[in-house]
């Protein structure tokens, strides 16, 4: 349980919003090339970190944007949150 | 520290019966044995497991009781049975859709019917029935669905009437906001004592001269041109013919320790549970659409499952809305709930695959074997698990009945789809 700050809206509860896993995992950009085990890759195999992951949420009982999080899964802290299109944020150097 | 115990290895290991609890009680209970050791890692052994939960050690106890592999290791992170063995609600049923699963959560059941004789350790397994709540036309429907199948692979299923339910449960309010229209049941199913599940199985390894190291986190795997040869750990590296890694919750950080991902995800699985009341509710019920659970432990708490978090995390906490989301129903269903005191919440981590069944599975590394992807459901199929395993380690080649269960079925496309794994959100 924790708190999101939306990049739209500002601070709201976690419980207003979904998350859709992991960020950033692009489209393959010719999907003809790809052999079965690619496409696995691409659609079931995730990094599954302990420690700082980016993931995708949705501002879904609010604004309904997309926005992503920098947050480390071992402790739930929040490094970052930041807009499809921004820079990505630095990985924090402390583990917490 | 505990003080040292006299132990097997001088004496035969001690057999628990009515004569040795007499034995022992005129002796003022001075003469039991230690359970099992806690011996130093030998540098070598043919097979190790990394992760001494119930799989794990139902994994070293097959491998032990019917294979021919020799020298048998469990390293342990934590203590034994820690995680979320000590965590999960104990449910046990085999009323899976998939045929796949029927085979393999039929196989657990049919283990758990004599698992106490098997172990000699009492496991308390208590066949009182499971019931799954329709509470709405849908679920009638996906209940019939169910009970059709069930039927068609053997497995003992019951479609129950509104009444039928209140009957088997009175205290049960079926006319509230989540009114009940029937159940779905197996009467085969029911729970087990999950701490006594791990000891069990600890203590007939170890019999059987499996060496259980706690305290001994994995590191690094040793592996040479693609064949894992052991592990690396903090009292060293530990050669190895095999390694078979039960790691739940944290199975893709050892997957990354070796060089591959795994499809899974790892979310934290919230439980909660009452204080003890005298006995009141004695089957389990458990409600697919509202996500709750609830039986009543022998101590006589009432213990109460809710949902999973979507979110990746592993620290063993879980949200507080979703804790109120089971309380919502909770206390609609069973309204006496509402003048208990709850003692203890807390969360496992659980790793979930995208189409909710196990992956029991050769890696991209030989010799490497993975058991992992049990999500929300794992309890239940501890001893199948351990034995299909086992084999599979020992041969070499998938068990026939793990063998549907591999990773490469996210590439070929042969998932198994078992929107039954368990009465929790996905």
């Amino acid at each position: 349980m924790f708190i999101i700050d939306c990049p739209w809206c500002g601070t709201r509860d976690q419980s207003e919003f979904t998350t859709h896993g992991e960020a950033h995992i692009t489209r393959p950009e010719d999907p003809e090339t790809l052999d079965d085990a690619e496409w696995a890759q691409y659609v079931f195999y995730r990094n599954n970190v302990k420690g700082w992951y980016r993931e995708r949420w949705v501002h879904s009982s609010g604004c309904g944007r997309w926005f992503n999080l920098l947050r480390n899964t071992a402790s739930d802290a929040i490094a970052a949150s930041y807009r499809p299109e921004d820079p990505l944020p630095p990985l924090p150097e402390d583990s917490y | 520290m505990t003080r040292p115990l006299p132990r097997a290895g001088k004496k035969p290991p001690q057999k628990y019966s009515i004569f040795s609890l007499a034995r022992q009680a005129m002796q003022g209970h001075q003469g039991w044995q230690a359970a099992w050791r806690s011996p130093e890692p030998q540098p070598e052994y043919d097979v190790i497991i990394v992760g001494g939960g119930g799989h794990g050690l139902a994994t070293a106890y097959y491998l032990a009781k019917e294979t021919n592999v020799g020298r048998i290791a469990v390293l342990e992170k934590g203590w034994l049975a820690g995680g979320n063995t000590a965590r999960n609600t104990t449910i046990i049923r085999s009323n899976y859709l998939c045929d796949e699963s029927a085979r393999l959560y039929g196989h657990a059941h049919d283990l758990w019917e004599g698992l106490s004789q098997d172990l000699n350790y009492n496991v308390m397994f208590s066949p009182r029935g499971v019931i799954m709540l329709s509470h709405n036309v849908h679920d009638q429907q996906v209940a019939a669905r169910h009970y059709h199948a069930l039927n068609l692979n053997g497995i003992d299923s019951t479609l129950l009437s509104a009444e039928e339910v209140k009957e088997k449960v009175p205290l049960i309010n079926i006319h509230g906001r989540y009114p009940v229209l029937g159940g779905l049941y197996q009467a085969r199913a029911g729970n087990a004592r999950h701490d006594a599940v791990a000891w069990g199985y600890a203590r007939a390894a170890d019999q059987m001269g499996v060496d259980i190291i706690e305290n001994c986190p994995v590191e690094d795997f040793v592996i040479e041109n693609g064949v894992v040869k052991g592990v690396q750990t903090p009292k060293g590296v530990i050669r190895a013919g095999k390694v078979g890694v039960v790691a739940a919750g944290h199975s893709s950080v050892l997957a990354e320790m070796a060089g591959f991902r795994m499809p899974l995800e790892s979310v934290p699985l919230q439980a909660f549970v009452s204080e003890p009341i005298k006995p009141c509710f004695d089957t389990v019920v458990m409600s697919n659409s509202v996500h709750i659970y609830m039986s009543q432990s022998d101590k006589g708490e009432l213990v109460i499952g809710a949902g999973s978090d979507n979110y990746v995390s592993y620290t063993q906490r879980g949200s507080f809305d979703l804790f109120d989301h089971a309380v919502q129903p909770l206390l609609e269903l069973y309204p006496f709930v509402a003048r208990l005191r709850m003692l203890r919440q807390w969360a496992g981590i659980v790793d979930v695959t995208r189409d909710r069944s196990p992956i029991i599975t050769k890696t991209p590394i030989e010799n490497l074997f993975f058991n992992c992807g049990w999500g929300t459901g794992g309890f239940k199929a501890t001893p199948g698990s351990g034995h299909v395993f086992a084999h599979s380690i020992a041969k070499g080649e998938m068990h026939d009945i793990a063998a549907p269960f591999g990773m490469d079925r996210f590439s070929t496309g042969a998932l198994i789809d078992e929107a039954a794994a368990a009465a929790v959100m996905h």
